[in-house]
């Protein structure tokens, strides 16, 4: 990269052309990044020209700038939202102190953790679903997909930049670890194991970029928060574009619904078998699937009880999502009242954010299920509404691991819980239908049977327009 | 009450399991089994609870698994090795129950290094994830660690910068004693809460071994037998610890004078051989003076002043410590002098004061002989007829103190001739005024007034204030040379069990009191 143009390659508004500790450090992990999306990234489609969405600035007109591009050469920048004048911390015990514009000594080793952890997660799920181009159900979704994984890729830059930029030889190498752990490698794993799932079907896809992106928005909304201020408006700007992940799962599982909905019609049955003899997916079987994404990314908000969420919100590092929303941001006194299988339990509010912003994001999630359920319900077919599963159903963190509680939150005996867990969640033998219906369609403007065509097209473009060109 | 009587199909936390020359001991704590109300054992850590299960265990591969020539300690936890003694326990205790729980940890790894070294047991830490504070500590015992290198999992001793106290079980000391690590990147190890990925990890000599996940149970396996090669462990039947029976060693307390009576008795009739079984009389003293030992230490606090007592025929005794010494090289003779050697320093390092009492039926004999000496004091009734002190060759190095010194070296400041002296009388039963003069027992009252010295002598000292009796005592126990084992009672747990009282670890707005709530310590910033 010597002698590089830096603004014309690395968009950026951190005044890149002019800081030699960044160039240096950037210089070293620009070339393995690309190595890493070469050999990691999706698989088979670095030569098509895909119709995407780049951010050049952080204004009105340049975050959404749409070209076709070859996804190596994309150009992944470096913004941070506009600064807030004499912005102080909002929450915690430091609450009204000025916020840091580089990172306390005391906080050095907590705020690389926060960091990292979620910088780890953004090449994760490039890495997870690096094999789904080979099964997209139109091009439309195809460059959605890469849409996707290219603004992972951004948000994997925006966490290396505030390493590199505020963290030194320490933040130069978890910089490159990034690049070195790989998702679902036995030897190298991700941090968070949900990350270390492959997602090698569609219908997964969007219900990652619905549950998993959205417990992101959440987290980046928490960071958003920070008195750590290059955090907090790294994290809002990655906000903006995380808002499309979640659309690509919301209306991916409203096409999915749409779809059986009419093939439903023309046949004139719910019989999921016919249904699914006709090539869609039956309610049923899509309800198994978001009780399996929902359950899994509950787990990402962590224990109910977690020293860490107490010291990182009454230390200014991390907030609740939307903070101002609150009237109490200190704390000290406040309680929650957390159910565990053993009774109600009261418990610092400090100590069990984990599930304050778990319950919020619960609720987030409920938007795309009335969207969904109103047009079943107009469809008829009220008795098929589609319902999140309860939050203490097969949790794997926390107070409620390995205990029989069904997606209605009742308790079961162990046995039948066993015995009916696939009732719930796909089994091996739904898994592998829905592994058949992933065929491959790839001409502009035409849909794989089990989803219905979208809306309307790309920044106004038709549907019909060739999303990708590929070789 | 917290006992130390258990057995592994009563184990919460650890499971031995035992394949050939190697046993594997996996930790894998029930998070709601914690030894006391108030806190929950998670991600892998530890109380006195899960440590006296480690002790139990370790005595039944020493005892029951003489075909055992290695131990790989490791956990059953995906990717979280151990993340040490947990915190929240700590926060909750109080000063006397941290101490106690710090020295009997303390005791259990140094008895890991014991064994490595005198019973030809050898020792892996296999981390299998995280390893933090404690969990770190008790891989430092090892005699090798080798840890996953996944690219996340580091090593850590992050007591003083999350938690504001030391990395206490012999962290800091065996770091630097043991493991030679430099010490300005012990300094920055030490002060890292994030700690070190692998790599690094062995760049400083923190870990021995860095393996790959999928090649890190080959690599220990083959690791492990490796070491167990090491090992000249004989193998064949062991000896199956059944419970307790507690006839061997008798407590008595006044709780109004605050003292205890421990009573040794010799055996009625020597045994004539070594027998496997654990009724023989050595081992079943060795496991019944154990566990008096920590039962009074942790469950009676206020008695501060033992009174270390004897019974039984001196012949029978010396018959014992004849067969100790014809049948050294036996491995139940090795392994049931090893838990003497243990048990015996643990008096050394008891805050406790402690009178041996060499009354008219008293039997000080051969090892017997060694209470005595690792009491503070001792009074010896000069009658006629009356009692005696015999030495045999036990008090000449078979039951060396942790530093490496033997009770009578430590009693005569290392002066080599009174050691020889005593040497030279051997066999021979002591009366009190040849003792005296030998420099063996500290006051020889007649029988008009031993009773009445004794009891104004107790009185005296259950007066004392006790935190300047701890102090004292241990300083006098250990004279002459310091080693890593002195270095980690001594300076490290002094250390630690003074800023175990500072209000910036356990002061209302202190590290420890804050930890986990969210609040961030107060410090008084003065450096004393």
């Amino acid at each position: 990269m010597g002698g590089i143009n830096y603004s014309e390659k690395i968009p950026n508004n951190v005044n890149l052309a002019n800081d030699r500790t960044l160039q240096r450090a950037l210089e070293h992990w620009q070339p393995k990044f690309i190595d890493w999306w070469k050999s990691m990234g999706p698989s088979d489609f670095q030569g098509a020209e895909a119709y995407l969405r780049t951010a050049v600035s952080v204004n009105a007109d340049g975050w959404a700038r749409y070209g076709a591009v070859k996804m190596p050469d994309y150009r992944w920048g470096i913004f941070l939202a506009d600064p807030v004048a004499e912005r102080r911390i909002g929450f915690g015990d430091l609450m009204g102190q000025p916020a840091w514009q580089q990172v306390p000594g005391e906080y050095r080793s907590t705020l690389r953790r926060l960091i990292v952890t979620q910088g780890d997660t953004e090449p994760a799920s490039v890495e997870q679903q690096r094999l789904l181009g080979h099964s997209c159900p139109s091009l439309y979704d195809l460059r959605n997909l890469f849409q996707v994984n290219v603004e992972e890729g951004r948000h994997l830059w925006a966490m290396v930049y505030l390493l590199h930029a505020y963290f030194g030889r320490d933040g130069r190498e978890e910089a490159e670890e990034l690049l070195a752990r790989h998702s679902g490698d036995a030897d190298k794993p991700r941090i968070l194991s949900t990350f270390n799932e492959p997602i090698s079907d569609w219908l997964s896809f969007y219900c990652f970029t619905y549950f998993t992106d959205r417990d992101g928005k959440y987290q980046l909304k928490s960071l958003a928060e920070s008195g750590f201020d290059p955090l907090s408006r790294t994290c809002r700007f990655m906000l903006t574009e995380e808002a499309h992940h979640m659309f690509v799962g919301e209306t991916g599982i409203g096409r999915v619904v749409r779809r059986t909905l009419e093939v439903m019609k023309a046949l004139g049955t719910d019989d999921p078998s016919a249904i699914r003899r006709a090539g869609a997916v039956d309610l049923p079987l899509l309800q198994k699937y978001l009780n399996f994404w929902c359950s899994s990314s509950l787990d990402l908000f962590g224990n109910e009880i977690s020293s860490n969420a107490a010291a990182n919100f009454a230390n200014g590092l991390k907030g609740r999502p939307d903070e101002s929303q609150y009237t109490d941001h200190v704390l000290r006194e406040a309680t929650l009242k957390l159910a565990t299988p053993e009774g109600d339990q009261e418990a610092p509010m400090l100590n069990a954010l984990n599930e304050v912003m778990r319950e919020s994001y619960l609720k987030d999630c409920e938007i795309g299920l009335k969207r969904w359920n109103r047009v079943i319900e107009r469809a008829g077919h009220g008795a098929l509404a589609l319902a999140l599963p309860s939050a203490h159903f097969r949790r794997s963190i926390g107070s409620w691991v390995g205990h029989p509680v069904d997606p209605q939150g009742r308790m079961l005996p162990r046995e039948q819980y066993d015995r009916r867990l696939h009732d719930w969640i796909p089994s091996e033998a739904d898994r592998a239908f829905v592994r058949s219906l992933m065929q491959r369609v790839v001409e502009p403007g035409r849909m794989a049977g089990w989803v219905a065509p979208p809306d309307r097209g790309i920044n106004n473009l038709p549907l019909e327009h060739e999303y990708v060109q590929l070789q | 009450m917290i006992s130390f009587d258990t057995r592994p199909e009563s184990y919460h936390h650890w499971k031995l399991a035992c394949d050939g020359p190697v046993a594997v001991l996996t930790l894998d704590v029930a998070e709601d089994k914690g030894l006391a109300p108030g806190y929950k054992l998670k991600l892998n850590s530890y109380d006195l609870g899960v440590d006296i299960e480690l002790h139990d265990a370790l005595n039944r591969i020493r005892f029951e698994h003489p075909e055992v020539k290695s131990v790989v300690l490791t956990s059953g936890k995906s990717r979280m090795f151990c993340s040490g003694a947990n915190i929240y326990m700590l926060g909750l205790s109080t000063h006397g129950s941290k101490v106690n729980f710090c020295k009997f940890t303390n005791e259990t790894r140094n008895g890991i290094e014991d064994s490595s070294r005198d019973s030809g047991l050898k020792f892996l830490a296999a981390l299998n994830g995280t390893t933090a504070g404690g969990g770190y500590e008790m891989a430092l015992a090892c005699d090798e660690i080798a840890m996953v290198d996944d690219r996340s999992s580091t090593v850590s001793l992050p007591e003083v910068p999350l938690l504001g106290v030391l990395p206490g079980t012999g962290g800091l000391t065996r770091l630097v004693d043991k493991r030679k690590v430099r010490r300005d990147l012990a300094d920055l190890f030490c002060t890292t809460a994030e700690g070190v990925r692998a790599e690094r990890a062995k760049a400083w000599k923190l870990v021995d071994h860095v393996v790959k996940p999928q090649q890190f149970a080959e690599f220990v396996k083959h690791r492990a037998l490796e070491l167990a090669k090491q090992s000249d462990r004989p193998g064949g039947a062991g000896v199956k610890l059944s419970p307790l029976k507690r006839e061997l060693v008798k407590v008595r307390i006044d709780a109004a004078s605050r003292t205890a009576e421990i009573t040794v008795h010799a055996p009625a009739k020597a045994p004539e051989a070594v027998e496997a079984s654990a009724d023989w009389y050595p081992l079943q003293l060795a496991r019944e003076l154990d566990e008096a030992i920590l039962d009074l230490r942790h469950n009676h606090l206020e008695v501060g002043l033992w009174l270390l007592r004897t019974r039984g025929k001196a012949e029978e005794m010396l018959k014992v410590d004849a067969l100790l010494e014809r049948n050294a090289s036996h491995w139940l003779v090795r392994e049931t002098v090893g838990l003497l050697r243990r048990t015996l320093a643990r008096l050394d390092v008891s805050s406790r004061s402690m009178f041996a009492i060499l009354d008219r039926d008293s039997c000080f004999a051969g090892t017997l002989a060694e209470l005595a000496f690792a009491a503070d004091r001792s009074y010896m009734l000069d009658a006629e007829p009356g009692p005696s002190l015999t030495l045999t060759e036990a008090s000449f190095g078979r039951y060396p103190m942790v530093n490496g010194a033997t009770r009578l070296q430590a009693r005569f400041c290392g002066e080599r001739g009174p050691v020889q002296a005593a040497r030279q009388v051997i066999g021979r039963a002591l009366g009190a005024l040849e003792a005296r003069a030998l420099g063996l027992a500290t006051s020889t009252p007649d029988d008009i007034d031993f009773e009445e010295e004794v009891r104004i002598a107790c009185e005296e000292r259950a007066s004392l204030s006790p935190d300047a009796l701890t102090g004292m005592e241990a300083s006098l126990r250990f004279t002459g040379c310091e080693n890593m084992a002195t270095r980690i009672f001594g300076r490290l747990s002094a250390w630690q069990n003074w800023i175990f009282i500072r209000p910036n670890a356990v002061g209302e707005q202190g590290a420890l009191k804050a930890y986990g709530t969210g609040a961030k310590a107060k410090f008084n910033w003065e450096r004393v």
